[in-house]
């Protein structure tokens, strides 16, 4: 049974609503955290522009990938509109499967993308550009990964048209994720 | 009438729960705070204990210290390393924030639990995973970490130089886990203060310990994160064998420490201010008087909270920082003084003219501001560059944090603990036990870190072994103060246990505490003690501001925030 605590709006917005914001809000300055340390030593380290750093990163894999993302989160758009307007579980968990669909190519390219430079002696031991590289595309994937299982979760109960409320709040937090890539995306790949 | 129904049945079903069920698996916000509460003590117990070691070792170098034995050099520094770390983020945090945001947010906001039960199980959960993780790494091969407790690189981030790359490790993944557990447990105290506060309680009707402890969340959500981005390149520095942090190979150590004290200034203020709100529900309650300038004190918390992100490079003067850099932050931490003094003054304008009662929990209040007050006024002399040259990582930066964090974390806990015990158990703290713990502890604080400011200004640097290697510093009277501060600190400890007998005393057979045994009238008051599963039989209303004491029209003094009239 849930509490009453959790019934109330006192503020006016849903509980699950502001409760997504705030996880949002901590997730930022996590990825601000580390970005920040990548674009501070990325000025003071000039070659890193250079093939072997920054130079060796595939920008076309980095395009596909984020056309995939921003692909997935229509998806999660059309699964919210679904489940808001029409009221129409079953369409909604049909979108949210579309969604994990597509956070399930992102990972598969990158899969490739990864072996393919790590064969090539790009691990993330090479440099301290590779680090930051696997360690930042590497935290946003395991992001996609949790985003994906909530969502196999919340497409389970809005199937049967129950909690269609919280087919928004995975949008939300998909959408997060996205934004995030676009942040990566040009720092990784594009800035040369 | 059908939320009392339901009530009753909610009731008679917790009744049927299992052990287990019921201490470990719990999702009733009051169990959660006291698994918080007495993991925090069992931590403190540990951390308290190994203060004693390694003062032991200070005062008496060589010796067999009691319940331990030799001291070596690696394990006094793992000793210093992990005292520092449970007091701050396994006893500081836990007992302040989680135990009585727990506790206290659901029955002052007046409703029956925190709004999502399951991820704030899941938070004590992980922090307990937490804990045990860091017990764990004093038994690894190579013993604890014995970086310090700020874990500067290279020295935590190669296992070679550190000589427990294993410990090392545990460490790193039990501050991370512990983070993970607050920010769980963050975003369920800021959501059930904004969300689910009782019918009629406008902002500024919220008693001022939610808000404490809800500014306090959003500081930590804030300046937490790239601490925990820092934790995982640590992590991969000591595991994985990248660079981060190694300037051989492209790093920087400087990094780690804008990203540790980019954390762990607001962390400062993350624990002081659940601490400030227990002394304010504590001193209006036992002044009868309301609350000086409500609001004021709200905006100077915003006010510290903005600031508090702003000076933390001033724990780096010596590191390499540009010295134009260095004046920046000399401003900016002078002028976060600026509302922390205000709120002290605040508060005691608060007590002038009050009617006040010497209650135990009320004398915890007024040594924090006292005792707070000089761990404010020393900090004056190293937010400034130039002074902190001189006496960066002496004892002097040690007596002045301890003279901050002990007020903070032992007082306030203290404070809090004796205030809200019969609201906690049902039954009243004995007074008498109450006041000789407390005195028994406030003496010796003092008589601990009061000789080692002067130890600082005569040039004791800290994270020293044996000070017998420095003919400086091993003169009589110095060693006469280490051994003065390290009896103090026994004496300390061995008054704990007068707080423990009066606990275990007070709980069998202590007085009955009835439902509002101090006559306050925040909405926890309105509920059973101690409060049953669903906290209140209906759930209140909200007529008027927390502080509504000794009202001129009226003939009680006190003026509780559910009554109509």
């Amino acid at each position: 049974m849930r509490p009453i605590a959790t019934t109330r709006s006192a503020s006016g917005m849903s509980t699950g609503r502001l409760a997504v914001w705030w996880v949002i809000g901590s997730e930022i300055v996590i990825f601000g955290g580390l970005l920040g340390s990548y674009i501070m030593y990325r000025l003071a380290n000039a070659q890193w522009s250079e093939p072997g750093f920054a130079g060796s990163t595939n920008p076309w894999i980095g395009l596909l990938n984020t056309f995939v993302l921003l692909t997935s989160s229509l998806f999660a758009v059309l699964g919210h509109y679904a489940a808001e307007h029409e009221g129409d579980g079953p369409k909604a968990a049909r979108y949210l499967y579309m969604t994990f669909g597509g956070g399930l190519v992102f990972l598969l390219v990158k899969t490739f993308e990864w072996s393919t430079e790590i064969s090539h002696g790009l691990t993330i031991t090479k440099n301290t550009f590779w680090s930051f590289y696997y360690t930042a595309a590497g935290i946003h994937a395991l992001h996609v990964i949790a985003g994906m299982i909530i969502m196999l979760f919340v497409a389970h109960t809005a199937k049967r048209g129950l909690e269609l409320h919280r087919v928004e709040l995975i949008g939300i937090y998909w959408h997060f994720v996205d934004i995030v890539w676009i942040f990566l995306f040009p720092l990784l790949y594009i800035a040369k | 009438m059908a939320t009392a129904e339901i009530r009753h049945a909610a009731d008679e079903h917790h009744g049927e729960e299992s052990f287990f069920r019921k201490y470990l698996w719990s999702t009733d916000h009051k169990m959660i705070a006291m698994q918080y509460l007495f993991t925090g003590i069992a931590m403190a117990l540990i951390g308290g204990f190994f203060a004693f070691v390694f003062r032991m070792q200070l005062a008496f170098p060589g010796i067999e210290v009691p319940l331990y034995g030799m001291v070596s050099p690696a394990e006094y520094n793992a000793l210093v390393t992990n005292h520092g770390s449970i007091m701050i983020f396994w006893v500081a945090m836990p007992v302040l924030l989680a135990a009585f945001g727990n506790f206290l947010i659901p029955l002052m906001c007046g409703c029956d639990d925190m709004v999502f039960p399951k991820i704030n199980r899941l938070s004590y959960q992980i922090f307990l995973l937490s804990a045990i993780v860091l017990v764990v790494s004093f038994f690894v091969p190579g013993g604890g970490f014995g970086g310090a407790w700020t874990a500067y690189p290279p020295l935590s981030s190669i296992g070679d130089f550190s000589l427990t790359p294993l410990g090392a490790t545990l460490w790193v993944v039990a501050v991370a886990l512990e983070f993970v557990a607050f920010l769980l447990g963050g975003i369920n105290f800021i959501t059930t203060a904004m969300n689910s506060r009782a019918p009629g309680m406008r902002l500024y009707d919220i008693p001022m310990a939610v808000w404490m402890i809800v500014i306090a969340s959003i500081l930590f959500m804030a300046s937490v994160g790239p601490l925990i981005a820092g934790a995982i390149m640590m992590f991969f520095d000591q595991q994985l064998g990248t660079g981060f942090f190694d300037p051989s190979r492209g790093g920087d150590p400087v990094l780690w420490q804008h990203l540790f004290w980019f954390f762990g200034h607001p962390e400062v203020y993350v624990v002081l201010l659940p601490a400030l709100g227990f002394v304010a529900e504590i001193i209006t309650t036992f002044a009868r008087k309301k609350l000086f300038a409500y609001r004021t004190v709200l905006y100077t918390v915003f006010a510290t909270g903005i600031l508090s992100f702003t000076v933390w490079a001033h724990h780096q003067f010596i590191s390499g920082i540009d010295p134009r850099m260095a004046h920046i932050f000399t401003i900016t931490t002078l002028l976060i003084s600026v509302p922390i003094a205000e709120m002290m003054f605040v508060y005691i304008a608060t007590l002038y003219r009050g009617s006040i009662t010497f209650s135990t929990p009320m004398l915890w209040a007024l040594a924090f501001i006292g005792e707070f007050i000089i761990g404010g006024v020393t900090g004056i002399f190293l937010g400034a560059s130039g002074p902190d040259i001189f006496y960066h990582d002496t004892y002097f930066v040690l007596a002045h944090f301890h003279y901050t964090f002990f007020p903070i974390a032992i007082i306030g806990a203290y404070a809090g603990i004796t205030y809200w015990f019969p609201k906690m158990f049902g039954k009243k703290l004995d007074e008498r036990l109450g006041k000789i713990h407390f005195w028994g502890t406030i003496i010796p604080f003092n008589l601990i870190f009061l000789p080692l400011f002067v130890l600082g200004q005569f040039g004791q640097h800290r994270r020293i072994y044996s000070y017998e290697a420095f003919p400086e510093l091993a003169v009589g009277w110095m060693q006469d103060l280490r051994v003065l501060a390290t009896l103090s600190l026994i004496a300390m400890l061995v008054f704990q246990f007068v707080f423990f007998w009066n606990f275990i005393r007070s709980l069998r057979r202590g007085e009955e505490a009835g439902e509002n045994p101090y006559n306050a009238n925040s909405l926890e008051w309105a509920c059973p003690s101690p409060p049953p599963h669903g906290n209140f039989a209906v759930l209140p209303t909200v007529y008027r501001p927390p502080y509504e004491y000794s009202h001129p029209d009226r003939e009680q003094d006190f003026w509780p925030q559910w009554q109509k009239d």
